[in-house]
């Protein structure tokens, strides 16, 4: 198993780059504290424990909130809804905008045309505001929310799938398992799809990175995840008030975001550069 | 370059129709009755189906499209419910706001993200390099609300130097335009460090270097001006992510601009205006590409075969 793993090309890569480490150490703490977040968590995220907006303490590690919640175990339970709504919505848009992208790619012609108008149109509401018109729609709320990042994450999907099953496509590979008559389903699945797994799971790292922060976004105007669920863009926007006698409210949940989000992206580099050493060399 | 013309213009048409769909679909299909929502709660069956016919609502799905759509045309966006003036009039008020912020974000974008990515290029994995990275890359990664907030707290509550909300005085644009603008110095620095290594890399550029040019010499004549065309290019399409900010921004600093407005509009269920505001900001989007297009292909004459 070592050793099978020491032959793929990425995990050799990856595991020269002490950054990749550092990043995928961070993530995978974040995954770690979501998916464990409510056994780790003190006291109840809801309760209204104490009195309001009390310094860090040993009993309330990261202090009270404006009516006297943990906010300690507030932020344990904002990671697990970041990353919650971070992987359907990315999951959505890779699901949806990858089948448009490899319907439009592999039969081209008209459908193509239609595809492409489509996402053209969904690209023409640019970054929140197509999760706002969503929002608008479907109204605030934690699944709301996710569809609406994951709506706006399928053009990118779209277009980049689109464009390297364009190009894989000719390559001799996909032409001889044609002619030896593989059907159209078994072109897609056996050898197209294969090749597209590493570009993919670059982009998905990033794009991961842009939905925790669009859901902060939205959590904070108050078009997101609702009250009194907590959310750390959520927890900004209540600790805002207070920030001359209480920064810290706002300032731990921008910190946990902004570390996950900066972690997510340097992983994203390393996973490019690990996956395409022509680009490393270069510097890309 | 006509026929080029002529071609984007009439690919922009779909598009155009599209975004008028959505955004007509977007609030006539939100739950509630608009008609109900208008009159008031409270108002008798009478002025509901009056309010009903004024607005168009007791025609088909179709026909009300039709109607939105020729209005839309003529420049007539309806009314605001929340504000009862015509959204058009509100949205051309915080129009300008937000260009201005745009402008001082796009500036700021401009005199430290490309210097900075120019800087990584030239020692790819120097000292410089890795510093200028990290900037670039927080630059990215802090949500621009948080970035917001920790400028009021150090330039207005502690320092006391600036106002941290509102608008008036170039010194409401300076907190503003530095939170908007830091997401695209980070971005343009990532791709200008990009483009500039694909440029080095090149042939010629190895040739210059050999015929004995000085490096700084290299790298600004024959590097960064040929890297040019693809920042140009990012540097127009960067106005959707500042459109976008903007709407976080605006909040953050209570600013008088369309992103904020978007936001009230929705608060306040003024469909009108959320169709409005959400139709300018995408055709504003959808026209920058379209000139962002053209520039290209007046710099670059290989892009018009294409």
């Amino acid at each position: 198993m070592r050793r099978l793993l020491r032959r793929n090309p990425i995990v050799r890569e990856l595991a020269r780059s002490r950054i990749a480490q550092i990043s995928a150490v961070i993530t995978l703490a974040y995954v770690i504290l979501a998916v464990l977040g409510p056994q780790l968590a003190p006291y109840d995220p809801t309760a209204m424990l104490t009195l309001p907006r009390q310094s860090p303490s040993a009993e309330h590690w990261f202090g009270t909130d404006e009516i006297g919640r943990d906010i300690f175990s507030r932020m344990l339970i904002s990671a697990r809804v970041a990353m919650t709504v971070g992987f359907v919505a990315v999951g959505i848009g890779l699901v949806v905008g990858g089948l448009m992208g490899v319907v439009a790619g592999f039969y081209q012609g008209w459908l193509d045309s239609v595809i492409m108008r489509i996402i053209d149109v969904l690209l023409a509401f640019p970054g929140i505001l197509l999760a706002l018109a969503v929002i608008t729609f479907l109204g605030p709320g934690l699944v709301n929310t996710m569809i609406a990042i994951g709506i706006g994450g399928i053009p990118g999907y779209a277009r980049l799938v689109r464009g390297e099953v364009l190009s894989l496509i000719e390559r001799d590979h996909v032409t001889a398992a044609r002619s030896l008559g593989a059907n159209n389903m078994r072109l897609m699945a056996k050898h197209l799809f294969p090749l597209l797994v590493s570009s993919l799971l670059v982009y998905s790292t990033a794009q991961l990175a842009r939905a925790i922060l669009a859901e902060a976004g939205l959590s904070y105007l108050g078009l997101g995840v609702q009250p009194p669920d907590p959310s750390w863009g959520g927890m900004i926007s209540s600790g805002q008030r207070f920030f001359l006698t209480a920064p810290y409210m706002a300032i731990y949940p921008g910190t946990a975001i902004m570390v996950l989000v900066f972690a997510l992206n340097l992983l994203g580099d390393a996973l490019r550069d690990a996956l395409n050493p022509a680009l490393r060399r270069s510097g890309g | 370059m006509l026929v080029f013309l002529v071609k984007r213009l009439a690919e922009l048409i779909p598009v155009l129709f599209g975004v008028l769909l959505v955004t007509f679909a977007v609030t006539r299909f939100t739950p509630g009755d608009p008609a109900v929502f208008l009159a008031g709660e409270d108002a008798d069956q009478a002025l509901i189906e009056a309010t009903r016919e004024r607005l168009g609502l007791d025609r088909s799905i179709p026909t009300q499209f039709a109607f939105y759509v020729g209005n839309a045309l003529q420049g007539d966006l309806g009314r605001s419910y929340s504000r009862n003036v015509p959204v058009t009039e509100l949205i051309g008020r915080a129009l300008v706001p937000t260009a201005k912020l745009a402008a001082i974000a796009m500036a700021i974008t401009i005199f430290f993200g490309i210097p900075l990515g120019v800087v990584s290029a030239v020692r790819p994995d120097g000292p410089l390099d890795l510093a200028a990275r990290v900037i670039a890359l927080l630059g990215v990664s802090v949500p621009n609300f948080f970035f917001g907030l920790l400028l009021i707290l150090l330039f207005s509550l502690q320092l006391g130097l600036l106002p941290s909300f509102g608008a008036g005085s170039w010194r409401h644009l300076i907190l503003p335009g530095i939170t908007l603008g830091t997401f695209s110095v980070g971005l343009i620095a990532r791709l200008t460090r990009a483009s500039m290594l694909d440029v080095l890399s090149q042939d010629y550029v190895r040739t210059a270097r050999a015929k004995g040019l000085s490096g700084m010499t290299v790298v600004y004549k024959h590097g960064l001006r040929n890297a040019a065309i693809a920042i140009v290019t990012i540097l127009g399409l960067n106005l959707g992510s500042l459109l976008s900010g903007s709407v976080l921004t605006e909040v953050v600093f209570a600013y008088p601009g369309i992103g904020r407005l978007v936001v009230d509009a929705i608060f306040d269920r003024d469909y009108a205006l959320v169709q409005g505001t959400i139709l300018v900001i995408a055709l504003i989007y959808v026209l920058v590409n379209l000139l962002v297009d053209m520039l290209y292909a007046v710099v670059d004459p290989r892009i018009r075969v294409t």
